[in-house]
């Protein structure tokens, strides 16, 4: 029975992503956000990605998110701007959301998915979900690889002269 | 096993929370917040077609997201900060410079 603990995971999922949206102080949305993570690195594990599951806590709870607190951290709002309002007309895109939701649930039932080899096979050939990805990473994606790498220098250095230009202002 | 649907249905639930945090909130900080749920929602697409179709390829995608997202965050708040340092606010309706 894997269905329950799916299920469970999807509502808590889908709660940190509402709680997101709703919260109003921008730390109860990262905590918020952070229950989404997490979930969704269980509903990774239950689909036997279990790299992408640890990369997911790794990467995204322990790294993203800690930049986020940190830049909460550095920013504190004023108390004129507390007392304003913090959504637009938020009934309006309620509706759109569930029009959207209602219009793209369609598509998704009424399509047949077609069905490979299935993922079993996968894990008996190598051994494992982390060696099959390492044997696709490096072997077939080492190009695309390596510009990532490049990617997150020119990032990096990005955030630094920003960071910096603002300390010189 | 689980239908293939119900992932498909939660991945849409997420995407379109984002879609609405990016559109109905204000703070910048949430802003981007809700466009890391939606790259979520695109990572949990690329793993269910990867366990459902046997293939690899969806993983190795979806950790070229999460660098995207990584490198996404930290360029992002840095230009919040920026931001932040300049006009001590973090109200997106209120940065209306380029609108004119």
């Amino acid at each position: 029975m894997i269905e329950i603990p799916f299920l469970i995971l999807a509502v808590l999922a889908f709660l940190g992503g509402l709680g997101v949206i709703v919260f109003r102080q921008p730390i109860h949305c990262a905590i918020s956000l952070l229950l989404t993570l997490l979930s969704l690195a269980g509903i990774y594990l239950i689909l036997h990605a279990e790299f992408i599951a640890v990369a997911q806590i790794l990467i995204y709870a322990g790294g993203i998110l800690i930049i986020f607190l940190i830049a909460i951290m550095f920013i504190s709002v004023s108390e004129a701007e507390k007392k304003k309002k913090w959504v637009s007309s938020y009934q309006f895109f309620a509706l759109f959301g569930i029009l959207l939701f209602v219009n793209l649930s369609f598509f998704i039932s009424s399509t047949v998915f077609g069905k490979g080899k299935g993922f079993s096979e996968i894990i008996n050939k190598y051994g494992g979900d982390t060696q099959a990805i390492s044997d696709s990473l490096y072997v077939h994606y080492l190009i695309p690889f390596e510009v990532v790498s490049l990617f997150l220098l020119v990032a990096m250095i990005g955030a630094i002269i920003m960071g910096r230009w603002a300390v010189k202002k | 096993m689980i239908p293939q649907e119900w992932i498909l249905f939660l991945s849409l639930s997420l995407l379109i929370l984002g879609i609405i945090g990016v559109m109905i909130r204000k703070n910048l900080v949430i802003m981007l917040l809700s466009l890391e749920l939606i790259l979520n929602a695109i990572n949990l697409n690329f793993v269910s077609f990867s366990y459902y179709w046997g293939n690899t390829m969806g993983q190795v995608f979806s950790i070229f997201v999460m660098t995207v997202a990584a490198g996404e965050a930290a360029i992002g708040l840095s230009i919040i900060i920026v931001v932040y340092r300049l006009r001590k606010t973090m109200d997106a309706d209120t940065i209306k410079e380029m609108e004119g």
